[in-house]
């Protein structure tokens, strides 16, 4: 298990090298920001060249590459352009996005699993082809759609919730976007434990444990559930690095200030060094997330074993 | 909107405890109570791009905090965009070069310290000086040793660290050089970059980042980048426009929409950057809590003359048939539903006649007549190689929406269909880089915001032979000799002078008028008097909260 688990990160190290070595070649690629940090008007060249001297940007894009990853060692991911270091930037955005993301991940464990468990048990039945209708539905309509709409109705039209989170973001007000956020992923975790858990419904050890006389939660919650999961886990395991990187729709609509919005923020306005910086983090999350999965097979079902 | 929230929390410790998460006291947003926000007027706001120094600011969210916790010695009257002292009790000049400049007594910052010349002067050299990279450097051109303190070669090292034509004479007096007659100088004066600064500024460069210290009508309280600043009134204040609310709390916003969104649910009082999506029904959807004012904005299609094709006494002829084969009206009315007026003249109506702005200059030529345009493009031989593209950056402004209407327009007056074709470019970055790089070979999107409401603004930088924005490449003596001629005149006769030049321009049509910009926003009912400067920048000190 360690050796694996050492395997694994250091497995990591190309990865990382590579991804992050692709993203800042395609943000340092398009244009060029000091550019755009004049507005409408031709940059005066003076003021320009030193601008790019102190962000780096006057040097080819290998070298400029080189000088970024040795500052990340030490923990340094640079200054955004407003003179932000790109630190401070992550200190507030990641605790915000990372509540979000928890709070979507709850909803999806807790409400997708027991839908699916429910619909799995009973196959067929009016509660089965209802709740399907449902996550039909909400897959086919993008976040941008629920979330403006249950902002309009709740926020504007009923009053019962503020429209926009305030920028301490408490858990009790992201709730409401932390369910919009949940939603599709939701709807797909009930779709996979439903057809795991009718799958394995007529497998011979669970036959056995009814057999043995074994009551009905026991049966369904430790043997039938823990070995339906392992898909869910798997699907769960990737959704954590979709949930900090892919709020962008959701933190945008409800004015969340985390990752999507210092992501969203630094490509519209070139900032470079916020999007290398915050998309590093995203990678090594990705990545730990990944092996996290991995090991969690191992748990629930014994079959798998790591040497 | 207190009640909401109450129970939204309540709702929230709920599953904070299920979830064994964080403590829900620490949602308290910095525990407002009810009565802090009373008399406070909230309003949108997005991160200002640089950080917020006078000469580093050049967009107007960061220009919004500076209008607030600055005065220069000039400031532009908010209805008549006409500058007037502020912090100047005169500025004296014989000769159009060198001014005299007088300050008045009493001013202070709102840390207490005194405004004095040196506060001027030292601002001004550092704003100047190309070390300090501030985006703004190029207003303090004219000053005399400018060249010295920001040299227009790259790689130049500054000979001087202050500029020579900047001496200080006493306490509230000092002399100012310019390195050419601009008789229109001190007008220009109430541009932010002019501003004092204190001496906290650079021996406490870092804390004074944080929470800028200005002599305005409002002082910062606090300021969490990313996410808010509280402003609250500046009992120090000299000025005469005291603020009639309690003050401001700034709230940055992800998106347009959500602002608006928050606008209509009564969580925010001033909102000045509606989404394009929204004007048609903004009125409908505020009640008439609405506003719609020119701004000093004026767009244009450039000609890129740089090339020889367009440079040609035919091509003059396709530049005007071109102009007359835009229908301005229509795209002012469909694609930005009245808040784009057809342009008539190179100027903006926010400078205001008296200013220079001079509606219909342009003549027919702005005037939509596809007969005419027609004949004058077939007369000239058509257009040069059959066929013109527009190109601009798509990322902001609708711009997409116009060119397709424009190209239309003009495929249609030409009758032909390929005539015209639409080159987006996803960024603005990129596309101010090909035309820095001088790229096109055919019609490019130009832009002016103003930097000050000024004649002289709207056609020196854009026209005069190689200045800094001279986009298309554009050069005539007889423009250039009367703007000289403009520069040493007296502040009266510069204006036609300028008007004189602005012909000449129109008629060899280098850009072409397309509309001039309005600023608008929408505003809670908890508000009143709220209005917008010419720069587009909401009054904060005249709003009241009821």
């Amino acid at each position: 298990m360690g050796r694996y688990v050492i395997r694994r990160l250091l497995q990591m190290i190309p990865v990382f090298i590579g991804t992050t070595f692709l993203i800042f070649v395609m943000v340092y690629a398009v244009g060029d920001p000091v550019n755009a940090m004049f507005g409408d008007r031709a940059p005066d060249p003076a003021t320009a060249a030193q601008l790019r001297a102190e962000f780096n940007l006057d040097k080819p894009v290998w070298q400029q590459y080189l000088l970024y990853m040795a500052h990340i060692f030490t923990g340094d991911f640079g200054n955004a352009f407003n003179g932000q270091p790109v630190t401070e930037l992550m200190r507030t955005a990641f605790p915000i996005t990372l509540r979000l993301a928890i709070i979507a991940i709850v909803f999806e464990v807790v409400v997708g699993i027991a839908l699916g468990v429910i619909t799995g048990l009973r196959r067929g039945r009016p509660v089965d082809s209802s709740v399907l209708m449902m996550t039909l539905v909400v897959i086919s309509v993008p976040t941008f759609v629920t979330g403006t709409l249950a902002q309009y109705l709740l926020g504007v039209k009923w009053g019962w919730i503020q429209p926009a989170v305030s920028p301490a973001a408490p858990v009790g007000e992201l709730l409401l976007p932390g369910l919009v956020l949940a939603l599709l992923s939701l709807a797909y975790v009930t779709r996979l434990t439903r057809t795991s858990i009718s799958e394995n419904a007529r497998a011979d050890y669970v036959r056995t444990a009814v057999a043995k006389g074994l009551p009905r939660s026991r049966v369904t919650g430790r043997h039938l559930l823990r070995n339906s999961l392992i898909p869910v886990v798997t699907f769960l395991g990737t959704d954590v690095g979709n949930l900090m990187a892919g709020a962008l729709v959701t933190e945008r609509i409800f004015n969340i200030q985390g990752v999507g919005f210092q992501l969203w923020q630094g490509i519209v306005r070139q900032n470079s060094p916020t999007v290398v910086g915050f998309v590093t983090i995203l990678v090594i999350v990705f990545l730990l997330a990944n092996l996290i999965v991995d090991l969690l097979y191992a748990v629930l079902d014994p079959r798998i074993r790591y040497a | 909107m207190r009640g909401a929230t109450r129970v939204t929390w309540a709702f929230g410790c709920v599953t904070a405890v299920t979830l064994a998460a964080a403590a829900c006291g620490g949602g308290g947003g910095g525990g407002t109570t009810a009565g802090s926000s009373a008399g406070i007027v909230r309003a949108f706001w997005t991160d200002p791009q640089n950080p917020l120094e006078p000469a580093n600011t050049n967009e107007v969210q960061g220009g919004k905090v500076l209008e607030m916790t600055f005065r220069g010695l000039k400031r532009y009257n908010p209805d008549s965009g006409k500058a007037e002292n502020a912090v100047a009790q005169s500025i004296d000049t014989k000769d159009q070069q060198n001014f005299d400049i007088t300050l008045k007594k009493g001013w202070k910052f709102s840390d207490g310290t005194k405004v004095t010349a040196k506060s001027f002067v030292d601002a001004w050299n550092y704003g100047a000086l190309v070390t300090n990279k501030q985006v703004s450097s190029y207003f303090f051109e004219y000053i005399d040793g400018y060249e010295d303190v920001h040299p227009t070669d790259e790689s130049a090292k500054p000979k001087a660290k202050t500029m020579s034509g900047l001496k200080v004479t006493g306490e509230r007096t000092f002399k100012v050089k310019l390195n050419q007659k601009f008789s229109l100088w001190p007008d220009t004066l109430g541009y932010a970059a002019f501003s004092p600064l204190p001496k906290k500024f650079y021996t406490d460069h870092e804390s004074w980042l944080k929470k800028p210290i200005g002599n305005g009508p409002y002082k910062v309280d606090s300021y969490t980048k990313g996410q808010a600043m509280r402003l609250s009134v500046n009992k120090k204040y000299s000025g005469p426009d005291k603020p009639r609310n309690k003050g401001v709390e700034l709230k940055v916003y992800t998106d347009q929409n959500t602002g608006y969104t928050d606008l209509q649910a009564g969580n925010l009082d001033i909102f000045d950057e509606l989404p394009a999506g929204q004007l048609k029904n903004a009125k409908k959807d505020l009640d008439g809590r609405y506003i719609n004012q020119p701004a000093g904005i004026l767009q244009t299609l450039s000609f890129p003359l740089y090339k020889k094709e367009w440079r040609t006494e035919k091509a003059k002829q396709v530049r005007r048939g071109l102009s007359m084969a835009v229908n301005r009206d229509e795209v002012a009315q469909k694609i930005y539903h009245g808040t784009r007026k057809p342009a008539t003249d190179l100027t903006s109506p926010v400078i205001k006649k008296s200013g220079g702005y001079k509606p219909g200059l342009c003549g027919e030529t702005c005037s939509y007549n596809p007969k005419k345009a027609r004949k004058l493009i077939e007369d000239a031989g058509g257009l040069p190689g059959g066929k013109v593209s527009i190109t601009s950056n798509v990322d902001t402004g609708s711009h997409r929406q116009w060119m397709d209407a424009v190209c239309n327009s003009i495929n249609n007056t030409l009758k032909k269909d390929g005539a015209c074709s639409v080159n987006p470019v996803p960024t603005f970055g990129e596309f101010r880089k090909d035309i820095a790089e001088k790229k096109f070979t055919s019609l490019f999107r130009t832009g002016w915001q103003m930097d000050y409401p000024l004649i002289q603004n709207f056609l020196q930088p854009l026209y005069y032979t190689d200045a800094s924005s001279n986009d298309s490449g554009y050069s005539d003596d007889r423009v250039d000799k009367l703007m000289n001629e403009a520069n040493a005149a007296g502040q009266s006769e510069a204006v036609s002078k300028f008007q004189q030049a602005e012909k000449i321009v129109l008629e060899d049509l280098p850009a072409i008028p397309l509309w001039y910009q309005d600023g608008n926003a929408g505003y809670s009912d908890r508000v009143s008097d709220v209005r917008l400067n010419p720069f587009s920048v909401p009054v904060f000190t005249d709003v009241r909260v009821k």
